[in-house]
């Protein structure tokens, strides 16, 4: 029978929540990493039983965890307790070197500060994990600073793929709010050598030949704080979804704008249409219906909670312009949680369920395409991100 | 704070480290571990030390690239702050003794 694996990250932990395929009763396990900030956990489609997961702290910094019985236990990868090393530089699975080689083409050591000055790219933590779509060794992080790195070992260690800062913009790049970090990871699986990557505050940028090149994809974004129409990068994207069967057409939630693209990104049109605001963190694709979309909106820049006080999730079915507000099982009342970047997912079921968590620990549910919700959990620590894995 | 530099160098010392709660739950440990240290001990062959038998905890205490302390954590022994002494300056005879331990411990901040 097929079952439901919800992973959650949150400020003090991770969380895996089950269910069988009618989604009615939930089992929670954790909080595993109790007290660190879990910012995600992502299971390898090849083999679901492998997930990754970025632990982080600001007083020990990175540890990368990795799971092989679908999160029951977990291991730093490459790390044996009791085997001794004095190896140095050793190659563990926390450290992300940049790569500042000449052999690698333009090595980029300072981006754009707040201030506009020059700051040198430090290491903050990854934001996302993406496992490869073949091959359960292989994923790619995305960073603070932002930079995408590869491993090809199951996470024991990690190079860049550098051509992405070297693509020469990079002193331009500067963070958003959130700091400068690389948090969309889109591999193609029509096209293995095609990834698109989002930074906040840089844009979203795409690689036809596996990493080695990049090339920014923002035309038509438009930005109220960048006075150049055709600004090449410094587009705050939020986040970008796919549907997998339409690798072709993507679907932005920029700080301000709900965009689409119809050409891998070349070019942008605005489909916020009759949303309430079209300020918000999450978007994503219904699993069999490449035009139905979702997005969370949120009241504005400088208040990051639902307007009125009602949460509602918005549904388009057209592709964009065209919304409805999905309410059904969500409070209506009193309700200024925010829902962040990383936080909503979609299961492929036949009926396709939705799921989001919330800053207020809440993480909702639907098992029939947003029509109704229901929450799986409401007092989890503040939701991170939320990944799902449809076991079948 | 240098009795530590009269020991012999080829003298193994049992160094008591107490680590905070998330680096032992990260290393499988209890409040404090022990290790054989050369002399002269000074807080970076310590932590080398820390580092070789617990590979875990690499990057946790110290940063990678920089080797230098993290900046939210505190070295403390004897009721001395020796987070700003230095990596190299030997640490006081009751922890080379195995008298005292050397405390590593999270900075108080944040929520």
């Amino acid at each position: 029978m097929s079952g439901i694996r919800v992973l959650v990250g949150t400020k003090k932990g991770a969380f895996v929540l089950s269910a069988d395929g009618k989604r009615n009763n939930w089992t929670v396990d954790g909080p595993f990493f109790a007290g660190w900030e879990i910012y995600h956990l992502k299971g390898s489609p090849v083999d679901p039983n492998r997930i990754y997961a970025s632990q982080t702290s600001g007083w020990f910094g990175q540890v990368v965890q990795r799971s092989d019985d679908g999160g029951k236990t977990w291991i730093q990868p490459g790390v044996t307790p009791g085997e001794k090393s004095d190896a140095w530089p050793p190659k563990p699975s926390n450290r992300f070197p940049y790569d500042v080689s000449a052999e690698t083409g333009k090595p980029l050591t300072t981006h754009q500060w707040y201030d506009g000055t020059q700051h040198p790219w430090e290491f903050k933590r990854v934001w996302h994990f993406e496992p490869s779509l073949t091959d359960p060794h292989t994923v790619f992080a995305g960073i603070e600073d932002a930079a995408l790195f590869k491993s090809t070992d199951g996470g024991e260690s990690w190079h860049e793929l550098s051509g992405l800062r070297g693509h020469g913009t990079g002193p331009k790049w500067q963070p958003g709010a959130g700091g400068m970090c690389l948090h969309t990871v889109i591999l193609d699986p029509s096209n293995p050598e095609r990834i698109y990557i989002a930074i906040s505050a840089a844009g979203a940028f795409r690689t036809d030949d596996g990493g080695k090149t990049w090339k920014p994809i923002n035309r038509g974004l438009k930005s109220q704080y960048i006075p150049d129409p055709n600004a090449e990068t410094g587009h705050c994207v939020h986040h970008i979804a796919m549907n997998p069967t339409r690798p072709n057409v993507l679907f932005m939630q920029k700080h301000w704008d709900v965009m689409r693209s119809d050409d891998a990104g070349d070019n942008w049109t605005e489909v916020s249409g009759n949303l309430p605001t079209d300020f918000g963190f999450v978007i994503d694709v219904h699993a069999h219906q490449p035009e139905t979309i979702y997005v969370v909106p949120i009241k504005s820049d400088s208040e990051h909670f639902p307007i009125d006080g009602k949460l509602r999730v918005y549904r388009s079915r057209s592709g964009g312009n065209e919304w409805e507000a999905l309410e059904k099982g969500l409070p209506q009342k009193d309700c200024y949680v925010n829902v962040l970047r990383d936080a909503m997912a979609v299961d492929s079921l036949d009926d396709c369920g939705v799921y989001f968590g919330t800053t207020g620990g809440q993480v909702y549910a639907s098992p029939d395409g947003g029509d109704t919700w229901t929450s799986i959990v409401q007092n989890l620590p503040s939701v991170l991100s939320v990944e799902v894995q449809t076991l079948k | 704070m240098s009795e530590a530099t009269t020991q012999g160098n080829a003298d193994l010392h049992t160094i008591r480290v107490a680590l905070p709660f998330h680096l032992r739950n990260l290393a499988g440990v209890g409040p404090e571990i022990s290790l054989e240290v050369a002399a002269p001990i000074t807080i970076a062959r310590l932590l080398d030390a820390v580092e070789s038998a617990y590979p875990m905890l690499r990057g946790t205490i110290r940063e990678y690239e920089t080797r230098k302390r993290r900046a939210f954590l505190r070295f403390f022994a004897c009721q001395e702050d020796l987070s700003n002494e230095g990596m190299d300056v030997t640490l006081p005879a009751d922890v080379v003794s195995g008298r005292e331990p050397l405390l590593i411990i999270g900075a108080i901040a944040g929520g």
